[in-house]
């Protein structure tokens, strides 16, 4: 090392000192991105967990809560996401080809991309506030007795009248005491609902906040097949969001589609 | 790294096919009376889109030996959470009172 420090004055500018090479100095910032994204899984796996527990715990509650979310509109949204994984897995792949154009299309189509997942995501948590599905009493309109708004307007979001009709729907009678009961367990789906959701909309808004900083790097130049390594870990970031949203899908919105 | 070739646009879209179809593939399935198997069969495709995320838009097919190791090491741990803390609470009912 000290004879090549003074024989190797001409490295590429984005070249650290201690490392030897670009590709030493682009592994270990893989390898480091790697243990950050692993102690993110930890954190989300804690979730996952919690809710695996609770949802065997409250089955059927847990039917009812995820039967009144829209799945259509988490079928929208895990193609959009999917389609922001394929379009930043290209901004990656034209950063290491030194293409400066399309590292910068990609990029600009990964965030709308991104921006129409959140947008989505807003309007189910309207719908939700609308339907006075939001756990505890501190906002929203508050959860009432029958999981919904039945004081203004008693079809909407009422969970415990929908866990009677499907009851019937199944020549199966359930006593508006157990539905009522039962709706009102669905706090606990909604609660790990909005926890889970949020938090990957967080990180969401994080990854958006990351690309419009690779978007300034990529239009002055900054990467090409030498030095591509801030682009390859803004990808690994967005692509592991990807991969929450990928469980999240069926484990919030596909429960028991079948009795729908 | 570690001078081999990185995957091809060509080979990106084949991905985000597979994982469209995935995509699809659960959604029908949820509406498939199939009892136990319902959660299972939606899982086990989750798995495999994560898989194919992992290996090939995250590049970690192409990647050093010992980032392979540090994942495949942190995903076992993920795994012995889930387990152990579902293997505690799904037998404490077989315990006499």
């Amino acid at each position: 090392m000290s004879t090549s420090q003074t024989t190797t004055t001409e490295h590429h500018p984005a070249l650290s000192h201690q490392f030897d090479s670009m590709e030493q100095q682009q592994d270990a910032s893989t390898f480091g991105m790697w243990v950050f994204l692993l102690t993110e899984l930890m954190m989300f796996g804690g979730l996952f967990t919690a809710y695996l527990i609770y949802r065997l715990k409250y089955y059927a509650a847990f039917v009812a809560g995820s039967t009144s979310i829209s799945v259509g509109w988490g079928f929208t949204n895990t193609l959009v996401l999917i389609g922001s994984s394929f379009t930043m897995a290209m901004a990656v792949w034209s950063a290491q080809k030194g293409m400066r154009k399309a590292q910068i299309w990609f990029l600009i189509g990964t965030m709308i991309l991104g921006s129409a997942f959140l947008g989505i995501k807003a309007k189910e948590y309207y719908d939700k506030w609308d339907e006075c599905h939001i756990p505890g009493h501190i906002i929203g309109k508050g959860f009432n007795a029958w999981g919904g708004c039945s004081a203004s307007n008693p079809s909407l979001g009422n969970i415990a009248q929908e866990i009677v009709e499907r009851g019937e729907k199944s020549h199966t009678e359930i006593p508006l005491g157990a539905a009522r009961q039962t709706a009102q367990q669905t706090e606990i789906f909604f609660s790990f609902y909005f926890l889970m959701t949020g938090l990957h909309a967080f990180h969401m808004i994080i990854g958006l906040g990351l690309l419009t900083w690779l978007l300034l790097r990529a239009k002055r130049g900054n990467f090409g097949p030498q030095y591509y390594t801030p682009m390859e870990l803004g990808g690994l970031y967005w692509h592991f969001v990807d991969i929450v949203w990928i469980y999240l899908f069926p484990l919030l919105y596909l429960i028991s589609r079948t009795r729908t | 790294m570690s001078g081999q070739a990185h995957p091809t646009p060509k080979l990106y879209a084949i991905i985000l096919t597979c994982l469209v179809i995935g995509t699809v593939l659960t959604y029908r399935a949820a509406f498939w009376e199939m009892g136990i198997f319902n959660p299972v069969v939606a899982l086990a495709i989750a798995c495999t889109k994560a898989t194919l995320v992992i290996l090939f838009f995250m590049h970690v097919r192409y990647s050093s030996k010992l980032t392979k190791l540090t994942i495949s090491a942190g995903f076992f741990w993920l795994l012995i959470m889930i387990t152990m803390s579902l293997s505690d609470y799904l037998t404490r009912t077989y315990l006499p009172r």
